[in-house]
């Protein structure tokens, strides 16, 4: 500050007091909401302090969208997303940084193309692809006639069809999230500020490739690695297109959609304070993620937007 | 010794095998292909075809399902739609973001409290922000529903366009604000102290400085977060629009990645769906290449 000027002070004391009241409204009507009976909530105007109800509304909720297995599944996919896309995001940046190969720069380009398209914009094939992963083989199996050259040799007739349903399944949930290349790109950027020191050093010990890879360049990447998982976990848990439409089986939900559920469509009895304990309860453990681990969670946010 | 040619981005102390490299970058490069360029490519080439509605048939149709497209009044609505809300929702982030970042600069005590309560929405679900938005607006039960319509005024986002659409961008701007705080609040943080002290000796005050020599320093950072808030605007809103508004009503909310979404899963109209997300992989393909051509290595990120 260069300055003092109390007065300032004052007044920027009571905007970010405005900016807490903005974040908090929501959150505390929603806490309110989520504590009153449904006659309550429904009372014009409906009363500004918590009422005693809440752990009853989240039994509720809990039995209504059966929470305790979407918890789990929520927990399954974030935690496959994060690691899955952290795993093979270090392995190919490692092979496009630190090998000279024929097809190097070939790789690089095709993955960088999948930065520019967002998943949103091809839910439909995507969709496909998920609903038969083997469609593609199908594909190569028609085109090269197996089936016909298997008669030619054979005399008999068979038809090669091949199915692969990833629907409702948990890889169905992962897999479609961890195409894109933002995560390889953060860990080729940190790679290449390395020292190159650091290889020639583990050469002259006999280090081989993956050892290198092990014992040094992983260790060096562990705070580049926290501060991404925060925000892959955020993203998995908060997910909400790919599981609404790739889980038609109730069980296979995640607790976003079973909060979804919960919300009153103008055909059913407004229980919006059941539809806001469950809210609560499935924005708990992201949120406790980005309380508890904030100055990662900033670090995150900031490299992954690189 | 022979210096090898160098390769860009590739480091000088490297190995030379061929299969490893290849193996590590297997799994990365199936998944790209099994769900990012196959389906890719299958929405430009569905975007040329038309199938009836049992899938028995499919006709080539060139450019078709484009001129349908430009020629539809449900179309053009969405474009103007989506123009409106992607504005609003990054003048309403911006300004909000600006004027809290400012705050902060300025702030010794409690800040990282403060800091820490407005990036909270970044940890909630776009849709859980958007049911809680729908409930406070609620015009039935809602308490803020209840305080505008205690002032005198007309307030139902079931019914009328434009109180829905004020509706999704405060429920959008509110999860996104957080994000353009943190750049903010990092640009501010970068700003000279020397200029700060120069500007203040010739006689400038802390206002007239943010908005002097703080601000267009900025500028590069405010470019960035423009694009990224388009980004968002566009394509990760789909939630909020479905839990508040399902588009409607009469699509007075019905943004372009929402209406992908209802042609190819509701209405069943591949061909439509497929060449409106054509055309969305080319906008977003145009944000990206703006955002490397302007935004590489001018934005400064410490933190």
């Amino acid at each position: 500050m260069v300055e003092r000027s109390p007065l300032l002070t004052i007044i920027c004391h009571l905007l970010l007091i405005g900016g807490i009241v903005l974040v908090c409204m929501p959150l505390y009507f929603a806490f309110v909401a989520g504590s009153l009976t449904m006659q309550e909530v429904q009372q014009v105007p409906m009363p500004l302090l918590p009422g005693g109800h809440f752990l009853e509304n989240l039994a509720t909720a809990w039995s209504k969208v059966s929470f305790g297995r979407l918890l789990v599944n929520s927990l399954i996919v974030s935690v496959g997303i994060t690691v899955g896309k952290v795993a093979i995001s270090l392995l190919s940046a490692f092979a496009i940084t630190y090998f000279r190969f024929r097809f190097r720069l070939l790789a690089f380009w095709l993955i960088f193309m999948s930065l520019m398209l967002p998943v949103e914009v091809r839910i439909v094939p995507t969709y496909e692809s998920v609903a038969n992963a083997a469609l593609p083989i199908q594909w190569v199996v028609d085109g090269l006639n197996l089936s016909g050259l298997w008669e030619a040799l054979t005399g008999y007739r068979v038809e090669i069809s091949l199915e692969w349903n990833m629907l409702n399944t948990y890889q169905g949930l992962i897999l479609p999230l961890i195409a894109s290349a933002s995560a390889t790109f953060l860990f080729r950027q940190f790679f290449l500020t390395v020292p190159e020191e650091l290889l020639e050093a583990a050469r002259l010990d006999g280090a081989s490739a993956m050892r290198f890879f092990w014992t040094i360049l992983l260790p060096l990447s562990r705070s580049n690695i926290i501060a991404l998982s925060i925000i892959l976990f955020l993203y998995g848990w908060n997910q909400y297109l790919w599981p609404l439409l790739f889980t038609t089986d109730k069980d296979m939900a995640t607790a976003v959609i079973g909060v979804k559920n919960l919300i009153p469509r103008s055909d059913t009895e407004p229980a919006w304070n059941v539809a806001m304990s469950g809210a609560l309860l499935t924005m708990l453990p992201p949120v406790l993620v980005v309380l508890i681990m904030q100055r990662w969670f900033v670090r995150g946010l900031v490299d992954s937007s690189k | 010794m022979v210096v090898p040619p160098h390769e860009p981005g590739l480091k000088h102390a490297h190995f030379r095998t061929a299969g490893l490299p290849t193996l590590l970058l297997l799994p990365q490069l199936l998944i790209l292909l099994f769900f990012f360029f196959i389906p890719s490519l299958r929405a430009l080439a569905q975007a040329f075809l038309l199938a009836d509605p049992f899938g028995a048939t499919v006709h080539f149709v060139w450019f078709d399902n484009f001129t349908a497209l430009f020629a539809s009044e449900s179309y053009r609505n969405s474009v103007w739609v989506t123009i409106w809300f992607t504005l609003g929702q990054n003048v309403v982030t911006i300004v909000v973001a600006l004027i809290l970042a400012f705050a902060t600069d300025r702030v010794v005590r409690f800040q990282s409290a403060y800091k820490g309560v407005i990036l909270l929405p970044y940890a909630i679900a776009p849709v859980i922000a958007g049911v809680m938005w729908a409930f406070l607006f609620n015009p039935a039960v809602g308490p803020i529903a209840f305080f505008i319509k205690s002032l005198g005024f007309a307030w139902d986002p079931n019914r009328n366009g434009s109180d829905a659409m004020l509706l999704v961008i405060l429920a959008a701007s509110w999860k996104h604000i957080c994000y353009d705080y943190i750049f903010l609040v990092a640009g501010l943080l970068a700003v000279p102290k020397s200029l700060m002290e120069a500007a203040a000796v010739d006689g400038a005050g802390p206002v007239k400085r943010f908005f002097q020599i703080a601000l267009p320093l900025l500028g590069p950072t405010l470019f960035f977060l423009a694009t990224m808030n388009f980004v968002y605007g566009f394509f990760e809103t789909f939630a909020i629009i479905d839990a508040v508004t399902h588009g409607g009503p009469a699509g007075a909310t019905n943004i372009l990645v929402y209406k992908v979404f209802q042609d190819g899963f509701v209405n069943l109209d591949l061909g439509s769906s497929a060449a409106q997300s054509v055309l969305l992989m080319s906008f977003a393909l145009l944000l990206t290449l703006l955002q490397f051509k302007y935004v590489e290595r001018k934005v400064n990120y410490s933190i």
